[in-house]
């Protein structure tokens, strides 16, 4: 069984639940997007993938052995993370010579070419690096370890717009080349939305929704107009959200577009980023 | 390289297919020349590779592209008129009808509607 299954897991942290009863799986080559908001338990999914974190129960199998404890399933895996593991005064080069023993499917290469694209020196040190760079580096580490699960943990963090679109880019070129499994975890839902084939949200510890991002965009629409024109047109259908601007309404609609729109209200299709906000906002509201 | 613009409103892979017929018409891939990888767009626009090769799909499928096996894709000779055709087929529901709501909603008259589309044409 290719992939990473993720089983009846459960976690934790005294009394605070992180993840209750996961049930996922990440696989096929595909480019995943993890979203959820500030602690609704990504970072410590992907830690207990990594095992970097015990679960409490349930389990992790890579292309079907234990993740758990378990070097050669932990070999196909990378994950970058908010810290970085490398030594503060090991060298940008060291760093890759120590990756390269770890991981021999390493591209020293493509580490080097990418080093050049985001003019990071080869002769910095760990401690040296910026909060920008010091996410660079473990991106290009990840990125160059050609491992086929690679999860990216908030993978941008403080880097500026441009470092982020050369990043998103060089990934994209990278992945092509070389197909493989990659998680990105991210709240720069925007960013990645067009990059992402399917979606994975969690929330308060559970999976709200897991599907290809082309199908859950699919299932709403978005209308536009005066909030009489908006309140007539919504009564028989099933209203996720709004906003409202003075007598204009914007309402967020899931179902098929139905034939018969009113000419004075504008259709457009559900923004990823919206709908993430839409649903999670819904949900806390319960 | 042809400048692609992508917005909200509609899915991406149909605006993939729609940009790369923009190009076709605006002769930047005239018939028989090859068209950007699904690669170049795929990091150039940072789309994800499935949803670009969908896009180019649909116009392999109503034979405005076509596959050379192992070199990429192709505009199909005769593509333009096709293009061509289609757009004129679509024209009054993409163009027509928004311009007359969007005139409604002002309180132009129709005359005045007919005069500027006149104005439009002698620019």
């Amino acid at each position: 069984m290719k992939g990473i299954e993720i089983r009846n897991l459960s976690k934790s942290y005294g009394e605070v639940v992180a993840l209750k009863d996961i049930n996922l799986k990440f696989g096929g080559d595909k480019i995943y997007g993890l979203l959820g908001r500030n602690g609704a338990g990504k970072t410590t999914l992907l830690n207990i993938i990594s095992n970097r974190l015990f679960p409490d129960s349930g389990e992790v199998l890579v292309d079907g052995e234990t993740a758990i404890e378990n070097d050669s399933a932990q070999r196909k895996i990378y994950m970058m993370g908010e810290s970085n593991f490398y030594p503060e005064g090991m060298t940008i080069r060291q760093a890759f010579r120590w990756s390269q023993r770890f991981y021999p499917s390493f591209d020293r290469n493509l580490a080097l070419s990418l080093v050049e694209k985001f003019s990071l020196g080869l002769d910095k040190k760990m401690k040296s690096l910026s909060t920008g760079y010091n996410s660079i580096f473990k991106a290009i580490v990840a990125l160059a370890t050609k491992v086929p699960y690679t999860l990216l943990d908030e993978p941008v963090l403080g880097l500026d717009a441009n470092h982020r679109d050369l990043l998103y880019k060089s990934l994209l070129e990278s992945y092509q080349e070389h197909p493989r499994t990659i998680v990105i975890s991210t709240h720069l839902i925007d960013e990645v939305a067009n990059i992402i084939e399917d979606i994975v949200i969690i929330d308060q510890g559970e999976i709200l929704r897991n599907q290809s991002s082309e199908e859950m965009l699919k299932q709403g629409y978005t209308v536009y107009g005066t909030a009489a024109a908006i309140d007539n047109y919504i009564a028989d259908k099933e209203v996720i959200g709004f906003d409202n601007l003075g007598g204009l309404k914007t309402a967020y609609i899931l179902g098929e577009v139905d034939n018969i729109i009113p000419p004075e209200l504008e259709v457009t299709k559900l923004n990823l980023q919206k709908l993430f906000v839409v649903l999670t906002n819904r949900r806390a509201l319960k | 390289m042809l400048l692609l613009h992508f917005t909200d409103d509609r899915p991406i892979f149909i605006q993939v297919a729609e940009q790369i017929e923009n190009g076709i018409l605006a002769d930047a891939f005239p018939e028989g020349s090859q068209v950007p990888s699904t690669t170049e767009i795929s990091v150039q626009y940072k789309i994800n590779p499935a949803t670009v090769l969908k896009g180019m799909n649909l116009l392999v499928d109503s034979d405005i592209l076509f596959k050379k096996r192992g070199v990429g894709m192709f505009v199909s000779s005769g593509a333009r008129s096709k293009i061509r055709k289609k757009r004129k087929g679509q024209f009054y529901d993409n163009y027509i009808i928004p311009a007359v709501s969007e005139a409604k909603k002002l309180g132009l008259p129709l005359e005045e509607i007919l005069s500027l589309i006149e104005r439009g044409f002698d620019k």
